[in-house]
């Protein structure tokens, strides 16, 4: 396409620059924007203070901050990455821009709902952040009662009051979602022609919609118990500490699969466009999407094999939590048969999404370790369970958020990232994340607990290795920021279809209109209708 | 126990070591193989053999990774059990944990914070509670960990073989000095460990403690031989099934006596009326865990023994 050819059409961004027009949007693009500008603030507050938790952990004695300061530091840096930015990172930015565009809508299917759930989501960060500079939480992001509603002297209820408004954002996301799958597909495109990212987005949908509200309740019990002293978690009032787990665990770990499902979804778009490939088992691949959301209901109890939890109801939870590995083994396999016989390349994207692979098999198989019952008696609470779910949530989800960020960039902005600058940023990433995190399963096996600022001297090398490894880290999340926002101005114009790739969201103009389409499209092949004789430019 | 543990590791270590690698080695392979532009050649069966062969390859890499599954649970299941089935000849130990410290009592009645001191090669059992939030006891060369609630009783045991000092932590966050609510486990050669603990014999046994406790509270008023309330006699009641008004059976074990003590309405034996009155908030963890040891130390004896 020519670049007058770009110039002359009326684009969703050329709709008007001032904070009106963003702040009043009803455009699902644009408020995928808002999200994306709102989550990487946050992104840097959560990263921030992961940088001070690595370097306070360079010695054995807590030197940089006191040990009440770390255990903000830990709180906060989980609170605001799970509820803050992962849970809405690839839904909220890539899936309200792109769910609506690969279905052939115009829109979602409540756009005024659309917008309120952003600045819900903008109200619950705000609560949250006041809670840091009121002088923080101490209570780490999993708020465990008889601590969190009787004994802890922090802003505990600040900080649930935003992750509480932050859940009805969810919600509401969630439903959106739904309703537009179900209701506002374009002519032909039947579910089994569903790219696998709507279905990803689907089955995080379902998650959204049934697993948050126990969170709400969860919390709103925990206020009760803390504010008026009735007595629900806390047995010196007559309650149950084993009950807030059971209940916060119901949406914690259903809310795992909220930050990876839609990981899978990137990824096996990316996959397929550059390996000029269909996804190997297409209908397996959307089964495995659903079964791991319906089956991640009945794992929650895992959580809890050491806590006091009945032996009989351990037994279950394990056998239940082998299970619902199947499906997402099922999937590793999947995503690398789609390689065999394929044109492969290697893109930014592409990269990022084999990293993802390959961050997610660790993640994923060192998860089977905590499943064992004999075995997780030994690991849980250590740091072997932190290096695993930052394997699947910051090495599985994070990487595919970037590698859709740089897939989707050219559609969403109109311009090309460098690609230079972009393959040696996933390269540094994957290398900076298996530095950080790779000596963490090893400090686990050891015995070092979780939540610690001071620990045994013999634990400090693994630690340092940890640390070393976390700066390199930093840049690969900071060096996206930087080439990102130049290419805006500097980056060359991207054609409708940089990729060659498939999917309705690449037969529109980039950026698109405000209307997406200019007559609603109608979708006469499969997904992934990929042939190996062309290839991707770029 | 530690054994066990570390072969379920490293059977796992060489499982996923196996299937990671496998999946690398495919996947570069196939990324160098099939870049776009090489020799290799692509071309496919027709559409019909190759659902049949996809379906194929899909069963195998679903139904191979399941017997996997089953197989690892069923041998991690067997060891955890294991874990949790304490011996019964193990030596009681009595653990009270609070911020920030671990109160151990021996039945002898020595006390220790932040220390245990135990025999090796003797099984020995922790009778874990905690005073304020959840704590967590672990002691990871042994290989063990167990959640340590406020208001009830959880246990873990252990066999330690080899004289020395090890780890003891709190692996449940509870607040500002968490990481400080560390401590040591002393394991002595049996001889060595009879020494230390004749040592610090110069205080009352716990069930001694526990029966001045028992008197102190008035509990000998209606559970002793001239009593005359109608209230059930503690003499062999540990360890025994209970038969409760409600047609319910429980066992009597540290928890029932907990109870019974201070939510005495909850589970009423069969044939009594539930009179007696809670002795919540006038009793604290270490002298409830003496009263339980008291109990204990009633044994079969017909007369109430005061030690």
């Amino acid at each position: 396409m020519s670049s007058a050819a770009i110039a002359s059409h009326e684009s969703y961004l050329s709709s008007g620059w001032n904070w009106r027009s963003w702040l009043t949007t009803l455009d699902h693009k644009r408020i995928g924007i808002l999200y994306v500008v709102t989550i990487t603030l946050l992104f840097g507050i959560g990263g921030a203070a992961a940088a001070m938790i690595r370097l306070d952990l360079l010695t054995p004695h807590s030197r940089l901050v006191s040990i009440e300061t770390y255990n903000k530091l830990f709180t906060l840096h989980g609170v605001i990455m799970v509820w803050f930015f992962l849970i809405p990172s690839i839904p909220a930015t890539l899936g309200n821009f792109l769910v609506p565009m690969m279905i052939g809508a115009r829109d979602l299917a409540f756009p005024r709902l659309n917008l309120a759930s952003w600045y819900l989501f903008v109200i619950g960060a705000l609560f949250t952040i006041y809670a840091l500079l009121a002088g923080g939480v101490d209570t780490g992001w999993t708020f465990y009662a008889p601590y969190s509603t009787t004994f802890s002297n922090s802003q505990v209820f600040a900080a649930a009051t935003g992750v509480f408004i932050a859940g009805f954002s969810s919600i509401l996301t969630g439903l959106n979602f739904v309703v537009t799958i179900h209701e506002m597909r374009a002519p032909g495109m039947t579910w089994f022609r569903l790219p696998l990212f709507i279905w990803s987005m689907y089955a995080t949908s379902l998650i959204l919609v049934l697993a948050t509200p126990v969170l709400a309740m969860t919390l709103m019990l925990m206020a009760i118990e803390r504010t008026f002293g009735i007595g629900v978690f806390d047995p010196a009032l007559g309650g149950d500490p084993l009950l807030f787990q059971h209940l916060f665990w119901f949406y914690s770990h259903p809310a795992v699969y909220i930050m990876v499902v839609p990981a899978m979804g990137v990824a096996s778009e990316i996959i397929s466009c550059f390996c000029r490939n269909p996804v190997f088992g297409y209908r397996t691949m959307a089964y495995a999407i659903l079964a791991i959301a319906a089956f991640g209901f009945l794992v929650w109890g895992h959580h809890m094999f050491v806590s006091g939890q009945s032996a009989y109801a351990g037994t279950v939870f394990s056998l239940l939590t082998f299970l619902v590995s199947v499906p997402s083994a099922i999937k590793v396999f999947n995503w690398t048969a789609t390689l065999y016989k394929g044109q492969v390349t290697f893109q930014a994207p592409m990269l990022y999404a084999l990293g993802f692979i390959g961050l997610f098999t660790i993640g994923g198989l060192t998860g089977l370790f905590l499943a064992s019952l004999g075995l997780d008696v030994q690991l849980h609470d250590t740091y072997f369970v932190v290096a695993h779910f930052h394997y699947i949530m910051v090495g599985g989800a994070v990487m595919a958020f970037f590698g859709g960020m740089h897939f989707w960039w050219p559609k969403i902005t109109g311009r090309m990232y460098p690609e230079g600058w972009a393959r040696f940023t996933a390269i540094l990433t994957f290398i900076g994340f298996n530095l950080t995190f790779f000596p963490q399963f090893i400090l686990g096996y050891l015995g070092m607990p979780r939540r610690y600022p001071e620990y045994p001297p013999e634990f400090q090398v693994w630690n340092v290795l940890s640390s070393a490894g976390a700066s390199l880290l930093a840049f690969g999340y900071a060096l996206p920021l930087i080439y990102l926002l130049w290419s805006l101005r500097y980056g060359a114009r991207a054609p409708a279809n940089p990729w060659n790739a498939k999917g309705l969201e690449w037969e529109t103009a980039s950026p698109p209109p405000s209307e997406n389409f200019h007559t609603t499209p109608v979708v006469t092949e499969e997904a992934y209708a990929y042939s190996r004789a062309e290839s991707p430019h770029g | 126990m530690a054994g066990q543990v570390d072969n379920l590791y490293f059977a796992w270590l060489v499982l996923s070591g196996v299937v990671a690698l496998a999946v690398a080695v495919l996947i570069v392979w196939f990324a160098i193989r099939y870049r776009q532009g090489s020799a290799a050649k692509r071309t496919l069966a027709d559409a019909a053999e190759r659902e049949k062969t996809m379906r194929r390859i899909e069963i195998v890499w679903t139904v191979v990774p399941v017997v996997l599954f089953l197989v690892m649970f069923v041998w991690s299941a067997r060891v955890y059990y294991r874990s949790v089935a304490v011996p019964k000849d193990a030596l009681p130990i009595y653990v009270v944990a609070k911020q920030w410290m671990w109160h151990a009592e021996h039945r002898g009645g020595e006390r220790e914070i932040d220390e245990l001191h135990v025999p090796a090669d003797r099984p020995v059992e922790l009778v874990m509670t905690s005073q304020d939030v959840i704590h967590s006891l672990s002691i990871p060369a042994f290989r063990v960990k167990q959640d340590v609630l406020p208001g009830r009783y959880t246990t873990l045991w252990f066999t330690a073989n080899r004289p020395g000092e090890y780890h003891l932590f709190c692996t449940q966050y509870c607040g500002a000095s968490h990481s400080h609510m560390v401590g040591r486990v002393v394991v002595m050669e049996p001889a060595a460990f009879k020494g230390w603990l004749s040592a610090h014999a110069n205080v009352p046994t716990m069930a001694a403690r526990g029966a001045q406790r028992y008197r102190q509270l008035g509990c000998s008023g209606c559970h002793g031989a001239q009593a005359t309330v109608h209230a059930p006699r503690l003499e062999g009641l540990f360890g025994r099934p209970v038969q409760l008004h409600d047609g319910r059976t429980v066992l009597a074990d540290e928890r029932f006596i907990r109870d019974a003590v201070l939510l005495p309405t909850q589970d009423v034996p069969a044939g009594y009326e539930a009179n007696m009155p809670s002795y919540r908030g006038q009793i604290g963890e270490e002298e409830l865990l003496e009263i339980i040891e008291y109990v204990k130390s009633l044994g079969n004896a017909t007369q109430e023994v005061v030690p």
